[in-house]
Order: structure tokens, then sequence, then C-alpha cells
């Protein structure tokens, strides 16, 4: 039965992908009614994993998998613990809600199949992601979101904006990547495990190591592009290019969380250290306070949520590396609150946006008579996401500051931090879910009336579950939230806090921040100019700065490539036989592998004929006037080699020489007609003298190199072999060809195959050439 | 080219060079020769002709495209490699097998096919490169 359970859990694991094939047929057989149908697999794939919580609560782990490269000891496999978990459930029960989400918002689209299929791959991504167990299966995964995230922020091709927003997200997120690779490889070297579940009780062995400050840099930066820290943060903002239900899906609730979902992963391996403990709340704070001033800046609902999740990702990071033993346990909570009320809202904005043709605060308002069922939604989601009680943003707000608060200095600074960033959510919160449902009714581009039901069932259900978790939150602590934190911290923690408000100083900090919050809600318009303003004054920011880094990088490859390839053949050839000389010479005289000089002994006559007609030839090539006569000189001495490789007993040798110096002397006789150069190439004397110099360099160098390499003993093993196989093994008696096409026959398959393709080039060049004189003509 | 000596000679030449190649391909077992001398054999039999009578009539003489040429011959030398596959034993290994032929025994195997591939390779994308270069002089 063992068996059987791992390959279901494959099957739950594979089924966004089998989804993302399906879904252009299910589209074009259905229209946008096929987004029912689509959302059963992630619906499936939650109620499979929702089957582990009872097994994982009791502390347990569910693993399973099959070898992939066994030799290299890699295996295709899974590690479902507390923390893997909980994502999993995040990411197929959100998934089912955009999935139905996206079918009304996306209805009549006519790539509705496309983009349906980019999401499934990218849920089976971030699936695989989380609950990947290989390092190496891990980082495909890592990048495998990047692609699909790249293609939906794309998805829209056509506007250079969005096209440029998925660059960003790529360039950005995928390089991550790669330092991600180099950390994990690092993290491979000190700890001798390729999995994670190994690697987490090899954390001190981690962190004594010489390499763990390099190997820590490595993954943060990994870990911080893709949960857009500050400075990397500013392709989140633009993927709002990307249609609404990604918005809502990859860049609030799942894909952006990949980063703090890889340092929670970490945290037992190189967590907790002062390095750790610096840069984590550093940055998170940084970004924390960013995220939240430019909220507030924004008119755009969409802009003014990425900016909030900017910030939230911020407050996440700095939980997970401040260190007090409940900063985890309020990281796991915010984590999840997030997830659920952020991804409300985007809904919720990307419904106003449908119904009314616009997205811009000032222009909207009266919402609340005609769209009362979305009204509801993001009345219950920014309740929770302004951490209030009884909702599940507010256990998460008094976790946070009974994890921050105590009496030094660094602890009071950051208690500061997450009460100024907290505060401005509040107040960004509840611009988006009130301004544009209450005041007067505005007129705006679209006629605003309910979404379809597709459209609010999931923001809906989204801030319901964050009432709901909060309301039983006994309940809630023991099914999900205390193993994922028990996961992440790597040893037993139950988490204990209720939606009933304690006195305490937790809930003093909480009254501060909403006090604060409502009076920034109050003063919105004059926040937003005067830090309209504030940017304005600090100048170019982050975003423009990649263009800039981007077109330096363009003109460096550039200059770099008018350099090297000046378009010149007579400079190529100089330089790759400059530096065949230099290659044969160097090494040969600063390691003074020089030859000793070889008994001389006399070749016989024919021999010495042969040398005397090759010299002869090539006497006539540095002579000859008009290149005609060279290239046929050049055949002269090409002929006298032949004859000698025949004299030495190497008739196939000779044979195949004689042919290529026939036909060389032939195409090159061709070619030469064909360029129609000039008859005679008359160089400057100075030309002259370079050329010969390298000449004579490649000349001398090759002379050195056989002498050196006929000096020491000959193996003849390889020959032996051969010799006496040819005939047994092959049935042939010319060894020669017997290793052409038997002995060596894949490698003849793979020559003759660059045979055809060179034939294939070089007839492209002759007709392009052809054209192009038609043309001219 | 309008030599007339050329031009009487070129046919018997071409034809004899052509015969030759396939001797050359087909000996290259057991003595010096093959597929990839025999194919450049043939290419400068070709060659010749093309240059007697003009690339339109080689052209002719050998129907296909000499591409397409080449690549049935890459298609033939995989085929020759996929063979062994059929029989159960590693890719490339080479089969063998003699049949009776007007009475006398012809050894025939895979390896042969591998070699005919090489040598339509050869012929194939060397006469490409050779044909456009003369169409060129042409002009």
């Amino acid at each position: 039965m063992i068996a059987g359970a791992a390959d279901l859990t494959f099957l739950a694991l594979s089924l966004p992908f089998v989804a993302a094939c399906l879904s252009p047929v299910l589209f074009s057989l259905f229209g946008h009614r096929a987004a029912w149908l689509l959302a059963l697999a992630p619906a499936v794939s939650f109620l499979h994993l929702a089957g582990f919580i009872a097994e994982v609560a009791r502390g347990e782990t569910v693993t399973g998998g099959y070898a992939w490269v066994p030799s290299y000891n890699l295996s295709f496999s899974w590690y479902i613990d507390g923390l893997a978990l909980v994502f999993g459930l995040l990411i197929t029960g959100i998934g089912a809600l955009v999935v139905l989400y996206a079918g009304g918002y996306m209805k009549g689209h006519p790539q509705q199949g496309r983009f349906f299929s980019f999401l499934m791959m990218f849920m089976g991504a971030m699936l695989g992601l989380v609950v990947s167990d290989s390092f190496l299966m891990l980082f495909v995964f890592w990048e495998l979101t990047s692609i699909t995230s790249f293609l939906l922020i794309g998805f829209d091709h056509e506007r250079p904006a969005a096209r440029r927003a998925a660059l960003q997200a790529l360039l950005v997120t995928g390089g991550g990547g790669l330092f991600l690779l180099a950390g994990l490889l690092m993290i491979w070297n000190i700890a001798d495990v390729t999995q994670m579940s190994l690697l987490l009780s090899y954390g001190d062995v981690v962190k004594a190591s010489p390499y763990y400050l390099a190997a820590l840099l490595l993954v943060l930066v990994g870990a911080f592009t893709k949960s857009a820290q500050f400075p990397f943060h500013v392709w989140l903002p633009n993927a709002m290019e990307a249609p609404t239900p990604v918005s809502a899906y990859l860049h609030s609730a799942t894909m952006v969380k990949a980063g703090v979902y890889l340092l929670m992963r970490l945290y037992p391996a190189m967590g907790g250290t002062p390095v750790w403990e610096i840069l984590l709340p550093v940055f998170g704070g940084g970004t924390l306070l960013t995220g939240a001033l430019m909220a507030l800046r924004q008119t755009d609902l969409k802009l003014m949520l990425a900016y909030t999740t900017v910030a939230s990702l911020g407050l996440l990071v700095l939980l997970v590396g401040f260190g007090s033993p409940y900063a985890i346990e309020a990281a796991v909570l915010y984590l999840v609150g997030h997830s659920l009320f952020k991804g409300a809202l985007f809904m919720v904005a990307g419904a106003i946006d449908h119904e009314t043709g616009t997205r811009d605060l000032t222009r909207l308002g009266g919402l609340r008579r005609v769209m009362p069922v979305t009204f509801a939604a993001a009345l219950l989601a920014a309740l929770s996401m302004a951490g209030l009680p009884p909702f599940f943003g507010f256990l998460a707000k008094e976790e946070i500051y009974l994890a921050l608060a105590a009496g030094n200095l660094r602890s009071i600074l950051f208690t500061i931090v997450a009460i100024a960033g907290n505060a401005l959510m509040f107040a960004a919160a509840f611009a988006v879910a009130l301004k544009p449902f209450l005041g007067e009714s505005r007129e705006t581009p679209g006629h605003p009336h309910e979404a379809p039901a597709l459209m609010w069932i999931g923001p809906l259900v989204l801030a319901l579950a964050g009432l709901a978790a909060a309301l039983v939150s006994t309940t809630f602590h023991a099914a999900i939230s205390s193993p994922m934190a028990s996961a992440v911290r790597g040893e037993a923690t139950a988490i204990a806090v209720c939606p009933m408000p304690h006195v305490g100083l937790p809930l003093a900090l909480s009254l501060a921040t909403v006090l604060l919050g409502l009076a920034a809600y109050r003063l919105l318009d004059r926040l937003r100019a005067a830090l309209a303003r504030f940017f304005q004054a600090l100048g170019p920011g982050p975003d423009q700065g990649f263009d800039e880094v981007l077109d330096a990088l363009v003109g460096c490859a550039v200059k770099v490539t008018r350099f090297v390839q000046p378009g010149r053949l007579d400079i190529y050839l100089s330089v790759t036989f400059a530096a065949v000389a230099a290659v044969l010479l160097l090494p040969l005289f600063l390691w003074g592998e020089a030859p000793s000089v070889p008994a001389f002994a006399w070749p016989s006559l024919p021999e010495l004929a042969m040398l005397l007609i090759a010299v002869i030839g090539l006497v006539a090539v540095l002579v000859a006037v008009d290149r005609l006569t060279a290239i046929v000189a050049l055949g002269i001495q090409g002929f006298a080699v032949a004859v000698l490789f025949l004299l030495f007993g190497a008739p196939d040798l000779a044979f195949t020489q004689f042919m290529i110096e026939t036909l060389s002397v032939v195409i090159l006789a061709l070619v030469m007609t064909r360029l129609r150069l000039h008859a005679s190439d008359r160089q400057p004397a100075g030309q002259r003298l370079a050329d010969g110099a390298v000449a004579l360099g490649c000349g001398l160098g090759l002379t050195l190199i056989l002498l050196k390499a006929t000096e020491g003993v000959f193996d003849t093993a390889l020959g032996d072999f051969f010799g006496s196989y040819s005939k047994v093994i092959a049935h042939g008696a010319n060894v020669v060809n017997v290793i052409i096409v038997d002995f060596r026959g894949t490698d003849t398959l793979g020559e003759i195959a660059v045979v055809l393709a060179a034939g294939m080039a070089i007839l492209a060049l002759i007709r392009l050439g052809t054209a192009h004189k038609q043309s001219g003509k | 080219m309008n030599s007339p000596i050329f031009r009487t000679v070129a046919p018997f030449l071409t034809s004899l060079m052509l015969l030759f190649s396939l001797f050359v391909l087909l000996r290259g077992h057991n003595a010096p020769g093959g597929g990839f001398i025999g194919g450049l054999v043939a290419v400068a039999a070709l060659a010749i002709y093309g240059a007697a009578w003009g690339v339109e009539t080689v052209r002719r003489a050998i129907v296909v495209h000499p591409l397409s040429l080449a690549a049935f011959g890459l298609f033939l030398s995989c085929i020759a490699g996929f063979a062994s596959a059929a029989a159960g034993v590693p890719f490339m290994t080479g089969l063998w097998t003699t049949v009776h032929l007007l009475g006398s025994a012809v050894a025939l195997s895979t390896v042969m096919l591998f070699d005919l591939g090489v040598y339509l390779v050869v012929v194939g994308a060397l006469l490409a490169i050779v044909l456009a270069l003369e169409e060129e002089e042409d002009v």
C-alpha cells in the first residue's frame, strides 16, 4: 500500500501539469465554463494534501520519490512536513479559487486556453518547489516558476510594457535563481547531502563551515530576488502588467513567497547566526518601509496592492531573521493570513477593473450599491489586512508585536519599523477596500454591475477563510500553524494566540498601529502628494537603474562584438594562427619541455624526392604572382605529402589526401573565380613580414610538438587491440575503415551529420551572395 | 569549358570514376577504401562532368537535389545504427548475414549500409557546394 500511496501523491503533484496540457482543448470545447472543470485539478490535489494534515500535525512527515539520476545520487523525491504542507495547501486551495476567478475574468479572451495552460504549469512548478526534497529538484522548480511567471506577465505580449515587465521579472528572479544554485552547490559541498530533509540535521556543520557566509549570501540573493526585497523589488510592481488573476495568485499569494519559503526551509540549517540576524531584519525592515510608503503614493488599485505585498514580504523576512522565539510563529501566522487577504483583495481590484474599466482610485466611488458581494469580500479581507479582531490578521499582528517588543535598542528599533509599516498598510487596506465603494457614484468607462459568480466566489471564500481560521483558532493552530512553525524552527512549537484581545503590550502596540493607520487614512490625499514630492526629490529609483544596467550590458556586448568580430577575414586568420603558434610554442619553452634534437638519419631516395617536390611546391606558392598558380602549387605540395604517407605505409590516408587535395584545388579555384578578386595579391612588406612570422611560428610549433610527441614511448595498446580484433569481431581486414564504420561508428555518425550541416550552411552562404548580387543588379 | 578534348573525354572519365568510386566503397572493408574516399572520388567525377557539360546536366543526371542525397545518406546511416536495437544489442552493433547470390556467397551487413550512408553524405554535401560554385562561374 505504501507504493500505492506514494504513486497517488505523485499523481496529485503532477495533476496541474496534466491540466496544463488539457486546458487548450477544454477551453476550445467549453469556452470559459471550462474553468469549473480545470479547477478540479488543484481541488483534488488540495484534498489529497489535506489528507496529510492529521499525520503532519502528529509531527510525522510524508516522504516518497523515484530515482532520477542514481549515479549522482539525485532523486525526484518529496518531503512534506508542516512547512511544505501549508504551502501546498495554499497553492492548491488559492489555486482552485484563482482558476475559477480567472474563468470569469478572462471570459471571451481568444487566448484563454494558453493562459490557463501557463497558469496550471506555474501551479505545478510552485507545488513541486515547496515539496522538493532534493536540491536539484528544488532549483529546477524554482526556475520553472520564474519562467512560467515570465510567460504570464508577458501574456499580453503585444504591449511593450508587458514585455519589458516580463523580461525584468525573468532576469531578476531567474538571475537570482542562479545565485541560489551556486549557494545550494556550496551547501552540498559543505554538508555532503543533496536532500533538504537530511540537511536539516546538519545545521551545526553548515554554520561552522568557513564557507557558511558565502553560501548564505548566495542563497539570500536567490531568496531576496524572488521575494522582491529592496532593491530587487522593482520587478514586482511592474509585474502588475499581468492579468489580475496572475497578480492575485503569483505576485501576492504564492510565487513571491518562494523566497520566504526558502528562508524558512533553511532556517534550521543556516538561521540564527549573527549574520542572519543582521542581514534579514535590515533588508526586510527596509523593504517594509519602502513598500508601505510607495503603496500610499499610488492611485492605481493594483499598484497599491503590489507595493503592500512588497511591504508584507519585507515584514516576513524581518520576522524570519529577527531571532526571538515568537518571531517564527509570527511569520507563519502572517504568511498564512497575508495569502488569504491579499489574494482576496487582488481579486476584488480585478473585479472592480473588470466592471468599471478603471483601477484609478481617484475615479472610483459609490460602488457599494452595485457591487455588494464584492464590497463584502473587500471589507472582510481589508479588516484582516488591517489586523483588527476577530480576523486572522489580528492574530498575526499580536504575535508580531509579541515577538518584536522587548527592552533592548534593536527590538525597539524594529518594533517602530513594524508599527510604521503596519499603520501604512492599514491605511492602504482601507484605501483599496473602502474608497471605491463609499461616497458618491462616479462616472467610469464601464457601466458597473455586480461581478459574475465566478469572480466573487474566490475573494469571498478567501476573506471568509481569514475570518473562520481566526474564530476556530485553537483547532487551526493545532492543524496548521503549529506544525508549520515546528517545521521551521526544527523543534515542537505550539502557537497559542487567540482572537480575544488580551490586555498587554502587544495590544497597546496594536492600538497605536490602528490609530496611526486611521490618521494616515484620513490624510491619505495629502500624504500621497507629500510622498510623491519626496520620491520625486529622491531621483531615479532602481527601476531606472535596471534599464541603465541593461543598456550598459547591451552597449558593452556591442563594443566587444565589434572588437572581436571586425568582419575582416585576414584579421581572424592572423589572430587564429598567432594563437595556435603561441599555444604550441609557449608551453614548450616556458616549462622547459622542448624536445631534444633527434638523431639524424638520411631518408631513402623516394622519400627525399617527395620532400624535394613538396619544398618546390611551397617555394612556388611563395613566389607565385597570381592566386591560381599559388593554389595549384599548394596542391603540388599536398600530393607530395600524400605520396609520403603512401611510402610510410598508410594507403588509406594517402588515398584520402589525394582526393582532398584534388577537390581543394578545384573548390578553391572556383571560389577564387567567384569572388572576382584581383588576380594577384600584393601585400605591403610589413604585412608580409608579420604573416611570415606567424606562419613560421605555426610551422615551428607543430614540428616541435610532433618531435616531442614521438620522443616518448609509444603506447601500442590501441593499435594492438584494433589489429587483433578487427577481423575477429568486425569481419574486416582494413583496420582503418573498420574503426571508422564500426568501432567508432557513432563518432562517424556525428561527423557525417556535421558534414551535411556544413554543406547546407555553405550552400546557403553561396545562395545568399547570389541573391545579393542579383538584387544589386 | 569549351575544350573539345575535355568535353569528349569527360563522359568516359566520369563513368569510369563513378564505377571506381563504388568499387572503392565496397572493397573498403578489407582493403584501402571506404565510404568517405569513395564519396570524394564520386564528387570529383561529377565535378568534371559539370565543368565540361554544365551544371544543369549534372543536376538532371542525379535527379534529386544533392542535399537530399546527403540527407538520405544520413538517414541510411541512422537506420543502420538502429537496426541493432531491433536485434536487442547496443546501438551501432554491426549485424552480419550471408546471402547466396548467383552461386557465390556475399556477406551483407549493417556496417555496409552505414558506409553507404557515409558515401552518400559526402557525395551530396560536397557536390552541393561544388555545383553551386560552378553554377556561379557560368553566370
